[in-house]
């Protein structure tokens, strides 16, 4: 591949990236206001519906001002599908910090990225080993931004279960969500690994939040059932609605263990995937 | 569920500075606030500690956030967590401090505290464009705290709010807490 072609891909995944951050912290994907509304429609709380309510018509004030839906924009979490003809070389890295250095200063974004020790903040929203990226071949060339704010992430949690212990899943599951209370600014959405290893179980939870919310099967739906009976309701309030969705992936893990990873997600799952056009 | 939710057909218009309208409201009541507010938090809290409130504190209402502002203007305001403020609000309701805007309610000394003298009101957490939609700025004090801890001074236009903790002792996330701390106790013997 010619130079020119790598700056060309280079200057295109940097703006799909900006693109895609920007779409996802303004506006949420259809399945994510689909089951809000659903929930605002069905929930029997005066004080609960208060809340929807104002839910809903932030999420309309912010298409309609052009501006960030929370205050708390987050950290990049990126996920990239790269087709067979696109060599994945440290150019895609540096484009897609590129982007969200962009996104930062023209959205703008709240600069959330600080060192882990000293504290010190980039400013930018990038850093060491920051944005996290995630690759997968694709047909298609893709990158997705799912900006993650920080009250719900630090409520998530990792159990490395028993393999004995399959039908406790739930209940570790139900303890997370009950041990967050307010805290994660409910109704969640919650992802769930189960299986794999211990850094595999928390990446396919946080995966998890990523799929269609308006389809469960019928353990998703079992565990949803069992979290809403908690009532901690929208931000803590009260009412029938603690998680709007739960979502299950599995991957295969040793026979000695079980790896269960629960990845909390405020009402606002904001993620955008923009093809990158070369 | 054990709350009782006093739902208003209307919300309760409320306008700065407050008084003793504050004591006739009760949890669960929907209100809309008019007028200043002061945002706070941590540090904000220890400064007004060491070197004194900077407005007049009588009848004003303090809101846990840390906006983003930009070119003095507020771009999203939404609010934080008031639970870290449990310690540091006492003195402010005693010296004329009527209302606490925040999310996640606060703890039994706050509760206890409000007693009498003011309400803790709930604001939707992540609702940032809501809340820049019904603000202006109108000032700053403490601004070498940096943009999330200085203590803005907004107007609000009809901010909508509900009562989480009344002047009379009753606290809707304490129910709730309690509530789903019976309902995880039962769950977890099944």
């Amino acid at each position: 591949m010619k130079s020119t072609d790598h700056t060309r891909i280079h200057k295109a995944l940097a703006k799909a990236t900006f693109e895609a951050y920007k779409s996802a912290v303004i506006r949420l994907p259809p399945d994510v206001l689909r089951v809000i509304e659903q929930a605002a429609a069905s929930e029997t709380s005066p004080v609960a519906r208060g809340e929807f309510a104002n839910i809903l018509q932030n999420i309309s004030m912010a298409e309609k001002l052009g501006v960030p839906m929370c205050q708390d924009t987050g950290v990049p979490v990126i996920y990239l599908t790269i087709p067979p003809d696109v060599p994945l070389t440290q150019e895609l890295y540096d484009a897609v910090a590129e982007g969200v250095r962009k996104a930062t200063k023209e959205v703008p974004l709240r600069p959330n990225v600080v060192d882990p020790l000293t504290r010190h903040n980039t400013n930018d929203n990038t850093g060491h080993g920051m944005p996290t990226i995630h690759v997968k071949p694709g047909e298609k060339f893709t990158v997705t931004v799912f900006p993650k704010g920080a009250g719900a992430e630090n409520m998530s949690r990792i159990g490395m279960l028993l393999p004995s212990q399959v039908g406790q899943i739930e209940k570790f599951v139900v303890e997370t969500v009950y041990l967050a209370g307010s805290r994660p600014c409910p109704p969640i959405v919650i992802g769930v690994g189960i299986g794999g290893t211990f850094d595999g179980a928390a990446a396919m939870a946080k995966e998890a939040l990523l799929q269609p919310l308006d389809s469960m099967t019928d353990y998703e739906r079992g565990m949803l059932a069992a979290v809403n009976r908690l009532g901690i309701g929208p931000m803590g309030l009260g009412g029938d609605f603690t998680a709007l969705a739960v979502k299950v992936k599995t991957a295969g893990c040793h026979t000695a263990s079980l790896p269960v990873a629960v990845n909390i997600q405020c009402w606002a799952n904001r993620h955008a995937t923009v093809e990158v056009s070369r | 569920m054990t709350v009782k939710t006093a739902k208003t057909a209307k919300p309760v218009q409320l306008r700065t500075p407050l008084g003793e309208e504050v004591l006739a409201l009760h949890a669960g009541d929907h209100v809309e606030l008019s007028g200043l507010v002061y945002t706070a938090r941590d540090e904000a809290h220890l400064r007004m500690q060491k070197d004194g409130i900077p407005f007049d504190p009588n009848g004003a209402v303090i809101y846990h956030c840390g906006p983003v502002i930009q070119d003095k203007q507020v771009i999203a305001a939404g609010p934080t967590t008031s639970a870290r403020m449990n310690e540091l609000s006492g003195s402010l309701i005693e010296k004329g401090v009527r209302a606490l805007i925040g999310k996640g309610g606060m703890g039994t000394r706050v509760r206890d505290e409000l007693n009498g003298r003011g309400v803790y009101l709930a604001f939707t957490g992540g609702c940032a464009a809501l809340a820049a939609d019904r603000m202006t700025l109108k000032g700053v004090f403490f601004e070498d705290l940096g943009m999330a801890e200085a203590v803005w001074v907004i107007e609000l236009d009809r901010l909508p709010l509900v009562v989480g903790i009344d002047s009379h002792g009753s606290d809707i996330f304490g129910e709730v807490s309690k509530h789903s701390d019976a309902e995880f106790a039962r769950y977890r013997k099944s």
